[in-house]
């Protein structure tokens, strides 16, 4: 089980958190204007690295905020949590291939 | 001592170096690759082809996997390429020579809640429709299938009732890897292992080999085959797949007498039982909610699948656990697969079965081969297309092939 450490809660089992998938997807900011390839991406298509991933999750039975954090998908370890407001760390260089971009 | 030792028995398939050129590859060696290479050789005439495997043939999901075969999908298009599917497993032992303990003991589908029972029975009419064998059972004759299990109506989620498909049922994963590769390898397939494909030879858009850990391979034709990791091939070729790869993780009790004459499947508790031949108690679940490329998951998901199964089956509250483990699925945005063309010329890709790609083995490997073989797509998996997510034509199998995803 995933230990991770709610910014506001501080460390908590897995089982308290809701997972939200890859962080910093932003919506279009003109979705109208939008290709239907375009759409696709936005709404289907995610990166799927085997390494360092930036994701969401949601403390959803403590603070129920959102957060997001950086987890290498080999082997599962957790190199760096942050909050929305916070840019994205500079951690965990070295995705093997399938997608951060 | 090694005189000692009575010789090696027959291989069941050659350890070739790989050729410098093939007219078509095949990259992942698993179920899904071995049976579109036998495919291509059986049904295309295309036998001077490669199957390249980054590890050990079928030591990925097809070691996996929780061995159950079943058609009674809810959407025509999924039960088209499941009955097929089905159809072959029927015939498959008699053309492979080769007994891979194929055994329809059939599959229940349990309803726990009022819209379990409604969606179920909304299944069997679709199913029915589709010629696919569904049946609904009520609560004492769920029993008399399956007597060890608990249909008394004081537990939490009571039984209500079953869809019963008597044609579905489970087979002999690592004996259906084994017969499919001595059929390829018979047919001239060169299968190569310890074989890692680490990127794409392209001339403009269109493929014309690729670069593995034993050296630069020339190909007409290539096809993604690699499950959980096709991700990261498609990345090296260059696009992007709409799926994500998960840890789902299954478990097998220690060996007992049979007792357990079916398969048992619960979307709402969440968990699917068989016995194997050998003895052990056979139980999958969900995937892990996060991505994952680690074989394995996290054990609360373990705990809640063995508390759904206890509740089912009293019977079982003296087992033992003998080992878990955990394979990585890709799941795709529907629960469908994805078998078809890629935005990179010959070049095709079958991923995205998520947690229900053993029971597709056969059609899977069909429809690919048809695919790679002739540029263009079987009936079996035209809707299945990559383009289905521009276009919104989604199969959406999430929770309605009676397991939630």
């Amino acid at each position: 089980m995933l230990l991770l450490n709610c910014p506001w809660c501080g460390p908590r089992d897995e089982t308290e958190y809701h997972y939200g998938g890859q962080a910093h997807v932003p919506y279009p900011q003109d979705p109208s204007a939008l290709s239907d390839e375009e759409w696709a991406q936005y709404l289907f298509f995610r990166d799927n690295p085997k390494g360092p991933f930036a994701e969401r999750w949601c403390h959803s039975v403590g603070c129920r905020r959102w957060f997001n954090v950086i987890r290498d998908t080999r082997t599962y370890e957790v190199l760096a949590v942050y909050t929305n407001s916070e840019p994205r760390p500079q951690v965990g260089a070295g995705v093997e291939a399938g997608g951060s971009r | 001592m090694a005189k000692l030792l009575p010789e090696h028995p027959a291989w069941l398939w050659r350890d070739p170096d790989p050729r410098s050129s093939y007219d078509a590859i095949v990259v992942g060696g698993g179920g899904h690759g071995l049976a579109t290479a036998y495919y291509l050789a059986r049904n295309h005439g295309m036998t001077n082809l490669a199957v390249l495997e980054k590890g050990w043939l079928a030591g990925g999901n097809m070691a996996r996997n929780t061995t159950i075969i079943r058609s009674n999908y809810l959407w025509d298009e999924s039960a088209a390429i499941y009955e097929f599917a089905l159809k072959q497993w029927e015939l498959l032992p008699a053309e492979l020579d080769y007994d891979f303990l194929f055994s329809q003991r059939g599959v229940l589908n349990l309803a726990h809640t009022l819209q379990d029972v409604r969606d179920s029975t909304r299944r069997i009419q679709a199913n029915r429709l589709n010629r696919v064998d569904a049946e609904w059972l009520e609560p004492d004759e769920v029993a008399k299938v399956c007597p060890i299990l608990n249909v008394s109506p004081d537990v939490r989620y009571p039984v209500l009732g079953a869809t019963f498909q008597p044609r579905a049922g489970i087979a002999k994963h690592d004996h259906v890897a084994w017969a499919l590769a001595r059929a390829c390898d018979a047919l001239g397939v060169d299968l190569i292992q310890n074989c890692e494909v680490t990127g794409f030879v392209k001339d403009a858009n269109r493929v014309v080999g690729v670069e593995t850990t034993r050296g630069r391979i020339n190909a007409g034709t290539v096809g993604l085959v690699a499950a959980g990791h096709s991700s990261v091939l498609a990345e090296k070729a260059g696009f992007r797949l709409p799926v994500q790869s998960h840890p789902l993780q299954a478990l097998v009790s220690e060996l007992y007498e049979p007792v357990h004459p079916t398969v048992v499947m619960s979307n709402h508790v969440h968990v699917y039982v068989s016995q194997a031949h050998k003895g052990e108690l056979v139980m999958g679940a969900g995937v892990d909610a996060y991505n994952g490329y680690g074989q394995r998951g996290s054990f609360h998901v373990i705990e809640r699948q063995m508390a759904a199964a206890l509740e089912l089956f009293p019977i079982f509250g003296r087992a033992h656990l003998l080992r878990t483990w955990g394979g990585i699925v890709d799941v795709s945005p529907d629960a469908s697969p994805i078998i078809g063309a890629t935005p990179v010329e010959n070049l095709y890709v079958n991923c995205g079965w998520g947690t229900g790609g053993f029971k597709a083995t056969p059609s899977a490997g069909w429809a690919m081969a048809h695919t790679m073989a002739t540029g263009e797509p079987h009936e079996l998996n035209r809707p299945f297309g990559l383009e289905r997510f521009t276009t919104g034509a989604l199969i959406d199998e999430h929770g309605a092939a009676a397991v939630a995803h």
